[in-house]
């Protein structure tokens, strides 16, 4: 049994080394503490976890606030109500001010399941893809969400980082090293390529598993990186395999799939499949039940390659 | 008791502040002519008297921040700043021309001294509350000022703020109500109630004191009394007028948005010539 893993984990432990080390780095909450498994930061750091209630603007302006005075804030909630309810200060006070603000939208997606979709978030990547001088980054597994952290600790910008809870396996060997903009290929094939994120990642490569015991060769690439994408992957991908399947934990409106979609169609023309939830407000049910729901599946991605190369 | 040469210094100042400022609106046809004018006396006492800053060193660690959350106000934070030598008072003249520095809401990345971009109103609080707790963190006697309108109160984003400011006990930071009573169509009380103004904030945790905007005597006695109580924020209600200065314009809310023509700004001129 493959054993499965919360990046909520990976960011926490993280957090806590990065802040041993630096005295600038804080965390910020909006009650969230729990639901951003930062009891042992807070513990560690009485002063250094500022929970400011549960008010989202002032969070986020807060954040930017705090990185004026030269301080690295790591701004964390749940993703819906940080990037829905504190979109303008997003915009103005942290991507147009310029401000080392790090955005972490914990339980993204379809990971509040029952709750509904006032809890779901699924618009996220599409409200701050069209933000200027965002960076979105979607970690596939906990090693990687350990290596974003890392990374946007010591790099200056604004970003939105994803944080899932749902468990998922360890995609990555030891060897790898997030770099920003740069998509990662797990796998090479020359019949399709698989563009996917998050904790839709390892889906992706089992999906290739799958097309491969029917002869089908599947390229897959982590687009952990959603803005800046990297076009470079996309192009290659296109160019080589002439066949594009994404998924992603998101509206197909906006997300992943347009962003890959922006590029191929404008640069090398290829058929795709935009596999995510399709403009709609999910029905009652648990994460995993949507995912099946909606096709984010194993079987669903084959399905979806299948078509495109026409087997 | 302030001294009456800084307060006759503080005049000058402003008047020539004033009198850039409406050339650029006029010379730019756009501009917020009415709530710069009520701004303008508390941004020099502030810039001339109070702020500890270095326009050589804009980023300089340890300044004292100023925000002014109510950044459709830009040209006279620009005529302040250019007086006050972050950069030449010829820029002034690109004010909202095509790719100028000078946006009609302050950029900070392009134009020196700005702290944060504003322009939509209730974002300069909440990021003055995280400077103020920044200063605090790090052992630091750095403070924060911000301006806000008084219309601008409408927005929630202020409240969440204010009751941050007063949780974190942060009596390095100060927040300057430009109480001018007008918005952009009609007064405050008319639009939203504001009033008991002051209650609001004192319920809020904040200790408040009430002054007259234009009255530099009592500006920098205030400033100079601060903070007002150990472990608590600071607001001053400023008592102004839109337009102060100009006799056609005060208290207008027409002028909260409207350009002097040529005829008006040679008699605003002509009331600034002091």
């Amino acid at each position: 049994m493959t054993q499965l893993y919360d990046c909520r984990d990976a960011f926490t432990d993280t957090l806590i080394e990065l802040a041993q080390q630096d005295p600038r780095i804080v965390a910020v909450v909006n009650d969230s503490v729990g639901s951003s498994k930062l009891n042992q930061f807070g513990k560690t750091f009485p002063k250094r976890l500022i929970n400011v209630g549960i008010a989202e603007q002032n969070m986020v302006g807060v954040g930017a606030g705090l990185a004026n005075g030269g301080l690295i804030p790591f701004v964390s909630g749940a993703a819906p109500f940080l990037t829905g309810r504190a979109l303008e200060q997003i915009k103005a006070d942290v991507a147009y001010s310029n401000q080392n603000v790090k955005l972490c939208g914990m339980s993204p997606g379809l990971a509040y399941g029952e709750l509904g979709p006032t809890h779901h978030s699924i618009e996220d990547l599409a409200w701050l893809r069209a933000i200027a001088n965002m960076t979105i980054i979607v970690p596939a597994d906990s090693v990687e969400t350990a290596q974003a952290i890392n990374v946007a600790a010591s790099t200056y910008g604004p970003m939105f980082i994803r944080v899932s809870r749902m468990p998922v396996p360890i995609v990555h060997n030891d060897s790898y090293r997030f770099q920003i903009g740069k998509a990662a290929q797990l796998r090479d094939g020359g019949d399709v390529t698989i563009i996917a994120t998050g904790v839709l990642v390892w889906r992706a490569l089992a999906a290739a598993d799958l097309l491969a015991a029917e002869g089908v060769q599947a390229r897959v690439l982590n687009m952990s990186t959603i803005r800046p994408l990297d076009v470079e992957a996309v192009l290659a991908a296109a160019a080589d395999t002439g066949r594009i399947v994404t998924i992603e934990e998101h509206s197909v409106v906006g997300g992943l799939g347009s962003a890959v979609a922006e590029v191929v169609v404008t640069h090398q023309p290829v058929p795709m499949r935009i596999l995510g939830v399709p403009g709609v407000f999910a029905p009652t049910g648990s994460a995993e039940w949507l995912l099946e729901h909606f096709g984010l599946t194993a079987q669903g991605i084959c399905a979806a390659a299948r078509e495109l190369v026409g087997v | 008791m302030a001294d009456p040469e800084q307060i006759e210094r503080l005049r000058a100042l402003a008047r020539s502040i004033r009198r850039h400022d409406i050339q650029m609106v006029h010379r730019a046809r756009l501009g917020h002519i009415g709530g710069e004018m009520s701004a303008i006396d508390i941004l020099t006492t502030l810039y001339f008297a109070v702020l500890h800053i270095d326009p050589q060193q804009p980023n300089m660690p340890d300044r004292d921040r100023f925000i002014l959350s109510k950044g459709h106000s830009a040209a006279a934070l620009y005529t302040t700043l250019a007086h006050a030598g972050f950069f030449a008072l010829d820029m002034l003249q690109t004010f909202m021309q095509p790719l100028s520095r000078l946006n009609g809401h302050p950029d900070r990345n392009k134009v020196a001294g700005v702290e944060t971009n504003t322009g939509p109103l209730g974002h300069g609080l909440p990021v003055a509350v995280g400077a103020a707790l920044a200063s605090k963190l790090q052992d630091a006697t750095w403070r924060v000022f911000v301006l806000t309108g008084d219309g601008e109160l409408q927005e929630g984003s202020n409240w969440e703020a204010a009751m941050a400011g007063a949780h974190y006990q942060l009596d390095n930071l100060t927040v300057i109500v430009d109480r001018n009573r007008l918005q952009q169509g009609a007064g405050t009380e008319e639009t939203m109630q504001l009033e008991p103004l002051a209650d609001k904030w004192r319920a809020f945790g904040w200790s408040v004191t009430e002054l007259n905007g234009h009255d530099y005597g009592q500006l920098l006695d205030t400033f100079a009394r601060l903070p007002f109580e150990q472990g608590k924020p600071n607001c001053i209600i400023a008592h102004t007028h839109k337009g102060q200065g100009i006799s056609f314009m005060q208290d207008k809310a027409a002028w909260h948005h409207k350009v002097p023509n040529a005829e008006e700004l040679a008699m605003a001129l002509a009331e600034l010539e002091g």
